[in-house]
């Protein structure tokens, strides 16, 4: 335990370590009345994020808008690629006549593209939605 | 007969490996934190094989190579959508879900709106659902058993997975389905892609579809029998033929007692009673059931009428928003350590069905060359389990059949699992007081009841009323989910009416399809395949209902907000209070958990 340090970013180490293994036995706790360097204005902001006041509640609305604005981007690209699938094959049945590399289109544009479309929008989306929450948690902190 | 040793020898060693690995994780467990949510400790990389295990289920291991042999391009919407499902958990629901803290689904409406009445409609929906989806695993389990020995009867297969399943689940909770789980996703792409590969391989060898001695797949024709072949249809069965086709027979036709030959001309519908045997000579066309397309090149092209295109439309909502709402799949969400790692889980997810995926539907199009006959007797599903003993006589033919058959079997126990865990650990924290016994008492009635279940009802498609039961999950859990996380006006009221106007209209369109099934398939195409209505229908209603009663818009709704957004370095998160369950032992323990400062 006491490789920690006290100070700035101690909350974070602690955190973290406890994903990695599971707390078997009590752990010992050091304890610390008061710290002088604990830095006051991470605290003070995440107070505010807990309290609703205004300016947290504007902090939260907009991450939750960045993050929705980012998953509805993603959704779209590979709704409409899928919704107009369909009724590509419906209305130009000549497209199920064309062959590439000996299989027939749509089996290809059903059978195989969907995939790494999907895992494409996930990619990009969890990029980015840990990247927002990176830069929140910097603003927070600052 | 050895072919049989094989593939009972493949199911026994399954069914065993899967009980070990259950039985020595169970070891594990002790509170309720382990047998509701493993204690919120599992990694993302062992969590997407345990979800893609849970998930692969009968539908997807048999039923996807079936409906790709049976509807041919059409079918190919079923895996994009059990995939698709997961890119909207992820993006919409994943982390926000976790983060809320909640540990069944029931709890999370009751986090996010605060209502016990909420919770209560929630977990009989829960339940509902849960009975809907295994009862239909426990039933390909005694399919795919009498398939292997004729001469047992379909309920012992049926109740050998039920069994292992409540044993598992009872000694470990999710502790133990986790690594089940886990295991069977991996044995599951190993018994599908080992058997696929090498009839490849064969397929190729022999020339592919070129070398004359069958109908190409593209070619406006009906799919040919590549040997003389013997059909017997067991259950009665509606056929249409595209040309004219001489076969022998000896049964019921028609209603009428046939011994000898027969003949039947293109645009007349027979009726084949049971017990009757039709022998095809080579090259003869296949009779298909009714409603398949009886062609290959129908069967090649993908939304070839309107009403194809509708019901792609709607199936596609079904699984694209169903995924998300199914119980079972929901709580492995909660065993994640935090928001971050539910949406890694999910990428995970993504690659791990796009790697399974491609299996089945080269299976199913292989079928449709070399095991005609399942379209004669209907029983499109067991194609992965006979292509390979049809495909390469002989040992290697019936070691591949083993491998499938213990996959298939992998199938119904992972998805059977899971959701008898989702199911107890709803039941025992709702309806009894949530200690450890009280989830194992739940598990021995979450599993004995769809057994019974299973034994007492018809059997039907398996993949249909898996259809059906994503329309449900979609029309009910899906827009409180969404809704839930992303839009701060919902109410507990709208919740409860959307749940019961989107529930109660994919019931009513249950009942109908049912009946028309049974009085001559009257029936608009929207009914077997609702969601395109009941999901829209659903979310207004939600909407609607919210905005009509802002006063019951919970107080802390932006604390809840907060929590399930802000990210998770900022320790703003709280799990639900689990703790409060179970002995002053076990409390002190998980009172040291994660997220608790």
């Amino acid at each position: 335990m006491s490789k920690h340090s006290v100070g700035p970013g101690r909350e974070e180490n602690t955190t973290r370590r406890s994903y990695s293994d599971p707390p078997t036995k009590p752990r010992r706790k050091r304890v610390v009345l008061a710290d002088s360097r604990a830095p006051v204005t991470r605290l003070r902001t995440v107070v505010e994020l807990e309290e609703q006041t205004s300016y947290g509640e504007e902090l939260v609305r907009q991450l939750i808008r960045a993050q929705f604005k980012a998953a509805a981007w993603a959704w779209g690209v590979v709704s409409v690629v899928f919704i107009s699938l369909p009724a590509l094959f419906f209305f130009l049945p000549q497209l199920s006549n064309v062959t590439l590399a000996g299989v027939r289109l749509p089996w290809l544009a059903l059978g195989l593209l969907p995939f790494p479309l999907l895992f494409g929008a996930g990619y990009w989306y969890n990029h980015r939605a840990e990247r927002q929450e990176r830069d929140f948690v910097a603003m927070v902190e600052k | 007969m050895s072919a049989q040793i094989w593939a009972l020898g493949g199911v026994l060693a399954v069914t065993v490996a899967t009980f070990v690995v259950g039985w020595r994780a169970s070891r594990l467990a002790s509170t309720t934190q382990d047998f509701l949510v493993a204690r919120r400790t599992v990694r993302s990389r062992r969590n997407a094989a345990a979800v893609s295990g849970e998930y692969l289920s009968a539908a997807s291991f048999l039923g996807v190579a079936g409906l790709v042999l049976k509807d041919g391009a059409d079918a190919l919407w079923y895996p994009i959508g059990f995939t698709a499902g997961y890119l909207a958990l992820m993006l919409f629901v994943a982390a926000p879900l976790r983060r809320s803290g909640a540990y069944t689904l029931p709890d999370f409406c009751e986090a996010r709106l605060g209502s016990r009445a909420l919770r209560g409609l929630a977990a009989v929906m829960v339940v509902f659902i849960g009975l809907l989806y295994v009862v239909p695993q426990l039933q390909a389990a005694g399919l795919a058993l009498s398939n292997i020995l004729p001469g047992v009867p379909t309920w012992i297969g049926s109740a050998g997975v039920a069994t292992v399943v409540i044993v598992n689940v009872f000694g470990g909770g999710m502790r133990a389905i986790t690594v089940v789980q886990a295991f069977q996703y991996w044995f599951k792409l190993f018994a599908i892609a080992a058997p696929t590969f090498i009839i490849c391989v064969l397929f190729i060898g022999r020339g592919g579809v070129h070398d004359g001695e069958m109908t190409s797949l593209s070619e406006p024709l009906a799919p040919t029998f590549t040997t003389a072949t013997a059909v017997n249809v067991q259950t009665p069965v509606l056929l249409h033929v595209r040309e004219t086709v001489v076969f022998a027979a000896r049964g019921t036709i028609d209603d009428v007692e046939v011994n000898g030959s027969v003949r039947w001309q293109p645009g007349i519908d027979h009726e084949v009673g049971a017990n009757t045997t039709l022998n095809f000579s080579q090259h003869s066309a296949v009779p298909v059931v009714v409603g398949a397309p009886a062609d290959n090149a129908s069967w090649f092209a993908p939304s070839s009428t309107a009403g194809d295109m509708f019901a792609t439309y709607s199936l596609m909502l079904a699984l694209f928003l169903g995924t998300m709402g199914l119980p079972h799949v929901l709580v492995r969400f909660y065993t994640n350590p935090d928001g971050r790692a539910a949406r890694r889980t999910t990428l995970h997810v993504l690659v791990l069905l796009a790697l399974f995926y491609l299996f089945p539907i080269m299976i199913g199009a292989l079928s449709r060359l070399y095991t005609p006959e399942l379209l004669v007797t209907g029983k499109t599903d067991t194609a992965v389990l006979l292509l390979p003993t049809k495909f390469a006589p002989g040992i290697l033919g019936q070691i591949l059949g083993a491998i499938t058959a213990a996959g298939a079997f992998a199938a119904f126990l992972s998805t059977s699992s899971g959701l008898v865990v989702s199911v107890s650990g709803v039941l025992s924290t709702d309806v009894l007081r949530g200690r450890v016994r009280d989830f194992r008492f739940a598990t021995a009635v979450a599993g004995a009841v769809p057994l019974a279940l299973a034994i007492a009802v018809r059997q039907s498609d398996i993949s249909l009323t898996v259809g059906m039961s994503f329309a449900l999950a979609a029309s009910t859990f899906s827009p409180i989910l969404l809704l839930g996380v992303w839009w701060r006006k919902l109410t507990w009221v709208g919740a409860a009416a959307g749940i019961l106007v989107g529930g109660g209209l994919v019931l009513a369109s249950l009942v109908v399809s049912t009946i028309s099934g049974l009085t001559g398939d009257w029936a608009w195409g929207v009914v077997n395949q609702p969601a395109l209505i009941t999901v829209p229908v659903a979310f207004a209603t939600v909407i609607v209902v919210s905005k009509m009663t802002p006063s019951k818009i919970p107080a802390d709704v932006a604390q809840v907000r907060l929590r399930m957004h802000a990210p998770d370095g900022l320790g703003l998160t709280r799990d639900r209070a689990v703790a409060s369950f179970g002995t002053a032992e076990e409390r002190s323990r998980l009172a040291d958990g994660r997220h608790r400062k």
